[in-house]
């Protein structure tokens, strides 16, 4: 299992048949108290960097685009009562969704756990 | 991960970029100013970013919903040093109150000593140029002397439109050397009466000087939250002892201009440069309570015909509340329908709020659909939500009765 990043700070966790996606926890505590989360449809496909979600948090709606091209197999019906639980636990029970990748290879694009570190180290 | 709606901005004032795109990009190129509390914010962990011109605190570590509710349950501390302090001087209390009654829709000549109004700068068109406090002190030594707070933003282009409307009697004295900080919340009273016991007899809207701790300081009852509170001006390095003394209490806490808006909000109070501005005037706002009786039939401030007009008649538009019916926020922008699809408005401010733990949304619309219950839909990422007009404040006001 390993995790990749954008440089816009959505993550997507690899799993046995599928990958989830959702915001990473810099980009959580940039976002301050999230307050809506906008999900995709079940079953929708997508291309690389198409916006797939929006995340509101009490000062901001932010777009959140797709690290990688697929379709949502599954969405995280909690974050409808419990928004927070993106602030609490964003690359746990925050998740966005689930998607099925169409080429795999488009990960070696994306920032692993180390480069992904480094890159927020170096926002400052 | 992109921010498409930014609004760390959350004051009474307005970021320069509601106004035009120049002054914006001038304000980019020099430095940010600092208020006298500056190192104060950084020591609590604040998250700072730039507001009219200013390194403010957008949020602390406890973030922006806990510092909301801490000053609707005890009490919050707000620098708003950035915003604009003057004296207006002139010969007597009436020769004086005249001069600013040529540019405000507010009675100022029947204002009594030591009381406090809320008015608005108009141009000819009874356009909204700013909004302000003006507060007539209660020392008879200060007669003829006016105390103006007025936006941040705004600041030098007001005192520029005031000084060169002055009779040669009265003249404006920047007090850029003082500190502005509020203190608002259930507990404000108490907290600020364990160093000056004289403030928890002062009625809402009245203004006095106290001693703080042997530290000389000009209080009035009001804010910008709907809570009880205070707004206390002091010269500018006694601001961080004030601070730091108040914040030793239990009930104080520290907060930003993130919870300062969405405070606002929920207590349905305006924010200029959204929800008023140039194009926008007072009765349209929903400030004609701000326009006494003798200045509506007399008139004699700028723009008055059009806004006896609006008064006789009602304005064409209102500003209205507005709820939505899903947990989606509607932000400044949105344009609203009514039920047969047709634009009627556009949202000035909106956003979730911690209160009613839901959204809400102010703006305005064609008189006719003013109504509170009227269905009406706003376009949030061309989908459109049900919303209905509602009532404000939000939250109710909580201001003291004496």
């Amino acid at each position: 299992m390993s995790t990749y990043y954008t440089k816009d700070h959505e993550y997507i966790r690899i799993e046995a048949d599928h990958a989830i996606v959702g915001i990473s926890d810099y980009a959580q505590a940039q976002l301050g108290d999230v307050v809506f989360v906008e999900l995709p449809a079940l079953g929708q496909s997508f291309g690389t960097g198409d916006q797939v979600a929006v995340v509101e948090s009490v000062k901001a709606a932010s777009e959140v685009y797709a690290p990688a091209s697929g379709q949502v197999s599954a969405i995280n019906d909690a974050l409808e009562a419990s928004p927070g639980l993106v602030n609490e636990a964003p690359q746990g029970a925050g998740w966005f969704f689930k998607m099925t990748l169409s080429d795999k290879s488009q990960l070696a694009s994306l920032m692993d756990e180390a480069a992904y570190q480094a890159f927020v180290a170096s926002l400052g | 991960m992109s921010e498409t709606v930014d609004h760390q901005s959350s004051d009474k004032t307005a970021e320069p970029s509601s106004h035009s795109d120049a002054p914006q990009s001038a304000l980019l190129q020099s430095p940010l100013q600092r208020t006298p509390l500056h190192g104060l914010h950084l020591a609590l962990g604040a998250r700072m970013a730039p507001f009219a011109g200013y390194d403010m605190p957008i949020q602390y570590a406890s973030g922006i919903i806990s510092e909301h509710n801490h000053t609707r349950t005890a009490a919050g501390l707000f620098d708003v040093s950035h915003m604009g302090q003057a004296f207006l001087i002139g010969a007597s209390h009436h020769s004086t109150a005249l001069a600013l009654e040529a540019l405000v829709p507010a009675d100022l000549v029947n204002l009594a000593p030591g009381r406090q109004r809320y008015t608005q700068l108009l141009n000819e068109e009874g356009g909204i140029l700013d909004d302000l406090m003006v507060t007539r002190p209660a020392d008879p030594a200060q007669d003829g002397v006016l105390m103006l707070v007025v936006n941040a933003a705004c600041k030098v282009e007001d005192f520029a439109h005031i000084q060169a409307r002055l009779p040669n009697d009265a003249r404006l004295l920047l007090a850029s050397h003082r500190a502005l900080l509020a203190l608002q919340g259930p507990k404000a009273a108490k907290v600020l009466a364990r160093h000056c016991p004289s403030v928890e007899s002062m009625a809402f809207m009245s203004a006095r000087v106290v001693s703080f701790n042997g530290l000389t300081c000009h209080v009035s009852r009001s804010g910008y939250t709907g809570e009880d509170g205070f707004e206390m001006s002091m010269r500018a390095e006694l601001a961080d002892q004030f601070a730091r003394t108040l914040l030793r209490d239990e009930a104080v806490k520290m907060i930003g201009l993130g919870a300062r808006d969405s405070l606002r909000l929920e207590a349905g109070l305006c924010l200029y440069g959204h929800d008023i501005d140039v194009t926008t005037s007072p009765v349209e706002a929903g400030l004609a309570w701000s326009i006494q009786k003798r200045r509506r039939i007399e008139g004699g401030f700028p723009g008055a015909q059009r806004i006896q007009l609006e008064l006789a008649e009602g304005p064409k538009r209102l500003r209205v509340g507005l709820v939505p019916e899903s947990r989606q926020p509607a932000r400044e922008g949105t344009e609203i329908l009514n039920d047969a699809g047709e634009a009627i408005g556009m949202i000035t401010s909106g956003g979730f709020v911690p209160s009613l733990n839901g959204p809400v949304a102010m703006g305005y619309v064609d008189a006719s659909h003013a109504q509170i219950e009227t269905q009406v839909h706003l376009i949030v990422r061309g989908k459109a939500l049900g919303a209905k007009i509602a009532p404000m404040p939000f939250v109710p006001h909580r201001y003291v009765r004496t």
